[in-house]
């Protein structure tokens, strides 16, 4: 069912296409040795070739290639031994060169895949154009006088990864799903942190509408989106904004706009005199580079094991559903957490009181598995407190919910609040008398042939016994009772 | 005089202690205050700094440092950033800066024991052939011409090249382009070496040609030019064009002589036009190393004649980016706009003179888009068949040998009214530069109103020895001897 | 060859640099003049050649990822025409 936007004349279709900036993981920058953390005192992690002071060159950094070469290899894609930098040339105040170095014609990284999982289970292979190594710009504050812009140079020169993807994505859910898997193989990488919010990780959008069986008509680009929720939603402003122009009988303009998320729509971007001529040329500071194949091949054989294959590895290993493995791979500590839990023990209940009471009070909390209130052994230890049957089920969410307010170890609080599974069914039976005994109409009722009321016998009982009883011994006993 | 000295003889009269470092860099600096207001072939003089750094060389001196060039006092080219040191690279942009750093070739010079005079004058941003251009007033010729026309010392390395013939340094460092050291030494008869590319490192030099710059000596003799080149050149980690090779002893190649070398003649180089007194001093010269026992080879460079068109694509092109960085925004002078763009605009407009302006916009032209592929590229291209040209003319000659210009010195004013008519002058410098092979100029004669006329060896890449045996043997055989008629210790 | 002042004035525009419009046109003239002699540069068979990449040297040498540079802000600001504590001024810049 192909995601369209009903417009006047009929159903549109949305053609899409990613492009994403990735800062990459890095002491120093790609062309100077100044510092590429995030944060400092402004100005203050810049070297002279950052500002392009008179005479100054740039020295390419190996592990921001390495990191590059990484991210193509997580990416499936092919790695391009020879490549070839070159100058983007424009104006603008955070970039002081007057021109940003990038990879034009001849990037590192070739054609590569991902892969995403929707919603209905299904999974879709998105084409990876390319990705090529670039300088990012510095930082422009416009806001600290009334009649001057500030200019703080720390990030200029920060290398990025420009991922640019095939315009395979057609609905506002597939571009949701393929920054968020692109975000995954980024960081299981450890080339990219993926902070949408600090903005080491940008998207540009690239968006058409089409009636179905059409070729793709023009597309505009919606830049510098800084949130997974913000794309989908710009998605859908620019696609409907595109629509309503074609049914106007206009044309829609190639043009670079910007999303306004407090008004739910893109504006283009006014300094557009004329559309930007970067006069690209090979960077004539710099020469080819050229990768070692042995290089190459042993950064392959360091990799960590990606998302896909430890989705798959789940499935086939601890036999859980699809969509379950996906979302525990979705992040490597939290994948981790889950095989620490599962070791030894029934993987398909952890990946339940994972994905269920685990991540609920994650969220309540505010915290996340790195600073998880329960950790993986205390959570392991539930789940064999409920395996020997020292607790029930319901008595096991009580527990849960203790360690989540106190930290303690499961074994310590079932002990301390006395939570252990009755079993003795002579305890049992005298409940189980007690609440017939109490409910005489209910029974009258339950003997004239109303069944459902076995469940309410069930209730009283367990509410009797403050949760403890075994549940299939109260069964039983009701069951004999009642017979 | 001190200043009659040539380097090396100054370098060993210290060592005897013949006289002081101060005595021979206060006979320095009395010869630029006595000649720069006519020549002006310094911009900034740096009389305490040059003073300090002479009397710490006589301290060490007297400790046994041999350091190479300990006390020996050069012109810096204003292209080169001097720590503390005004750089303007001729041009008003930069007037007002400052660096806080210093160029890597500068500072192996000091490191070895150099003591700078000043900032020599040169045409803006070495776009030149005349050093007219300088936003700091043009330089003269101290040779003279009998009309008593001011005569150009070329350029773009004017200032350094004046201030060597007319003895107010002992030598300089210049920067050759298309032919920025070539032209101006053989225009002012001094010797002027631009080495293979990649042997000079580039950190620090304020951009023209990225592809084609490189630091290179000029002086009196091939053989101070050699020692200046030991100190200058060397492998630097910051410059990624920077060549990781060894640097070689040019100087105890200047003895070697040129018994069994190959000299290649390129036919081309013989052009319609060529003045007869040129035609005839090539000639000479290659008579004298025939004498020497060098075998001479016709060969041929077939795009030779398409160098020039090749070098005002590229060089203007990586020129018109290198630019963009002065904007007024973090060093320089700036004029204010209404907004950014008018502030780029006004400033770049008032701080850069007009070449400056042409070849920026030359270059942006030809690579702004649906230009790219018929200038740029093809120019690329070609250059790599002039690349080809001397690569297979190598595999059968050692060295090559050519004039080094299709004139003498001209007179300020002339060839203004035509930009072409300038670049004609960098006809035989350019094809080296477009294949980054090394050159040296050598004075070999006069021409018929008494000016003098170089001869150009080039070399093999990396193989600057040759050409030092080959420039020195020229030297030898020519014995140019005649003087410049402004010069420390002439009377007018 | 002649370039329109059109052209001139968007190149001039491209790079930045203010051209009074009295001058377009003899700066036009100036350009064109350049450019045709440039033009010989199409008699050159260059079918099947390869574009100099660097001369001399191979490959790009790759630096070890250490902090070696920063810290230098007094440095880096010093030389501002126009400068606001550690950060450089401009005019406003409106997007």
């Amino acid at each position: 069912m192909t995601y369209v936007i009903e417009g006047r004349t009929g159903p549109w279709e949305l053609v899409i296409g990613l492009e994403v900036h990735a800062q990459v993981v890095s002491k120093s920058k790609l062309f100077s040795g100044a510092s590429a953390e995030y944060g400092a005192e402004p100005n203050s992690q810049v070297s002279l070739v950052d500002a392009a002071f008179p005479g100054m060159l740039p020295v390419i950094n190996q592990e921001c290639v390495a990191q590059a070469v990484r991210t193509g290899l997580g990416l499936d894609a092919q790695i391009n031994l020879v490549s070839r930098f070159d100058r983007k040339n424009y104006f603008y105040a955070d970039l002081p060169a007057g021109y940003q170095i990038s990879q034009f014609a001849h990037p590192v990284v070739g054609a590569g895949t991902v892969e995403i999982e929707l919603a209905d289970g299904s999974t879709k292979r998105i084409g990876v154009t390319r990705l090529h190594l670039e300088q990012d710009a510095g930082k422009s504050l416009h806001d600290q006088d009334p009649a001057r812009s500030f200019i703080d140079l720390n990030r200029s020169g920060v290398a990025l990864m420009e991922i640019v993807s095939e315009p395979d994505l057609r609905s506002p859910e597939e571009a949701g799903a393929y920054l968020r898997k692109m975000r995954t193989i980024l960081r299981y990488l450890g080339t990219c942190d993926g902070n949408m919010e600090e903005g080491s990780m940008r998207a540009d959008v690239n968006v058409s509408v089409r009636k179905h069986g059409e070729p793709f008509r023009t597309r505009c680009e919606v830049k510098n989106v800084n949130s997974v929720r913000f794309v989908m939603q710009a998605i859908e402003a620019e696609a409907a904004r595109q629509v309503q122009v074609w049914e106007d009988g206009h044309e829609v303009m190639q043009e670079t706009r910007l999303f306004d998320p407090a008004r739910g729509e893109t504006r283009s971007l006014r300094s557009k005199e004329d559309a930007h001529d970067y006069r690209y040329f090979p960077d004539p500071d710099l020469l080819p580079l050229v990768l070692d194949e042995d290089w190459v091949a042993s950064l392959r054989a360091h990799l960590p094991e990606l998302p896909d294959a430890k989705r798959a590895r789940f499935v086939a290993q601890h036999g859980l559903p699809a969509y379950d493995a996906a979302v525990l791979v979705a992040d490597q500590e939290t994948a981790a957490f889950f095989e620490t839990v599962a070791a030894g023990r029934d993987a398909k209940q952890a990946a339940n009181w994972m994905m269920g009471d685990f991540f609920a009070a994650l969220n309540r909390t505010g915290r996340t598995i790195a600073d998880s209130p329960v950790s993986a052994s205390s959570l392991g230890g539930l789940l064999d407190l409920l395996a020997d049957k020292t607790i029930n089920g319901r008595i096991a969410k009580e527990v849960f919910e203790a360690m989540v307010d106190t930290g303690e170890h499961p074994a310590a609080i079932v002990e301390s609040r006395g939570l252990r599974q009755v079993v003795d069914t002579g305890a049992i039976d005298a409940a189980v008398d007690a609440v017939l005994a109490a409910n005489p109409d209910k029974l009258a009722e339950y003997r004239a042939g109303k069944d459902k009321l076995f469940g309410f016998f069930v209730g009283q009982v367990m509410k009797a016994m403050a949760g403890k009883g075994n549940p299939a011994l109260v069964n039983e006993a009701l069951k004999q009772r009642l017979a | 005089m001190l200043t009659d000295l040539t380097l090396v003889q100054a370098r060993d009269g210290l060592r005897r202690k013949d006289f002081s470092a101060a005595e021979l860099t206060g006979a320095h600096l009395d010869a630029v205050e006595a000649l720069n207001p006519q020549l002006n072939a310094y911009i900034t003089v740096m009389g305490d700094t040059a003073r300090q750094g002479a009397a710490d060389a006589d301290a060490a001196l007297a400790s046994g440092d041999t350091r190479p060039l300990l006390g020996l006092p050069l012109a810096i080219k204003d292209l080169f950033c001097t720590a503390g040191t005004r750089t303007t690279a001729g041009s008003r942009i930069l007037s007002p800066f400052v660096p806080p750093y210093e160029s890597t070739v500068t500072a192996n010079l000091l490191r070895d024991g150099a003591v700078f005079l000043g900032k020599a004058n040169l045409d803006e941003f070495a776009m030149g052939s005349s050093n007219m251009t300088s936003a700091y007033g043009p330089v003269q010729n101290p040779w003279t011409r009998a009309d008593g026309a001011k005569l150009v010392p070329g350029g773009s390395s004017g200032g350094s090249v004046a201030a060597v013939a007319a003895r107010m340094a002992l030598g300089a460092t210049a920067t050759d382009t298309g032919g920025s050291i070539r032209q101006p030494a053989a225009f002012c008869g001094i010797v002027g070496v631009k080495p293979t590319y990649g042997r000079c490192s580039r950190w620090g030099v304020v951009a023209f040609a990225s592809s084609l710059d490189q630091a290179g000596p000029v002086a009196r003799t091939v053989e101070d030019c050699a020692v200046l080149l030991g100190s200058m050149a060397g492998f630097d980690p910051k410059d990624s064009t920077s060549a990781d090779r060894a640097v070689p002893d040019f100087a105890a190649a200047c003895r070697r002589g040129v018994r069994g070398l190959r000299i290649g003649v390129p036919r081309e180089y013989r052009a319609d036009g060529m003045p007869p007194e040129v035609d005839a001093l090539w000639r000479q010269g290659l008579d004298w190393l025939r004498a020497e026992g060098a075998e001479i080879v016709d060969v041929s460079l077939p795009h030779t004649k398409y160098g020039l068109a090749t070098y005002y694509i590229v060089a203007p092109a990586e020129a018109s980016s290198n630019l963009a960085r002065y904007d007024g925004v973090r060093y320089g002078i700036r004029v204010d706009g209404v907004d950014l763009t008018d502030l780029y605009e006004r400033t770049r407009a008032e701080g850069f003179g007009k070449e400056v302006q042409r070849r920026i916009m030359i270059g942006t032209y030809v690579l702004s888009s649906g230009y790219y592929d018929a200038y740029y590229l093809r120019a690329q291209k070609v250059r790599a068949l002039i690349l080809r040209d001397f690569t297979e003319a190598f595999a059968k000659v050692d060295t090559l040998l050519t004039p080094t210009c299709p004139s003498a010195a001209f007179a300020q004013g002339e060839n203004m009214d035509d930009p072409v008519k300038m670049y004609l002058n960098d006809v035989f410098t350019v094809p080296a530069s477009m294949a980054g092979v090394p050159g040296l100029s050598v004075p070999a004669g006069l021409d018929g109103q008494g000016l003098p006329l170089g001869l150009q060896v080039i070399g093999r890449p990396f193989d600057e020895e040759t050409m030092f045996a080959v420039g020195a043997a020229l030297e030898r055989a020519a014995r140019f001897s005649a003087l410049p008629a402004i010069r420390a210790g002439a009377h007018a | 060859m002649s370039l329109d002042p059109a052209t001139v004035r968007r190149v001039a525009k491209l790079a930045r640099i203010r051209v009074d419009e009295a001058a377009l046109g003899q700066l036009a003239q100036e350009l064109g003049g350049i450019l045709g002699w440039i033009e010989q540069l199409n008699e050159v068979d260059v079918d099947g050649i390869e574009p100099l990449a660097g001369a001399a040297q191979m490959a790009l040498r790759l630096r070890a990822d250490e902090v070696t540079d920063g810290g230098i802000a007094e440095q880096v600001l010093g030389n501002a025409p126009d400068r606001a504590g550690p950060f450089y001024a401009v005019p406003k810049v409106v997007e």
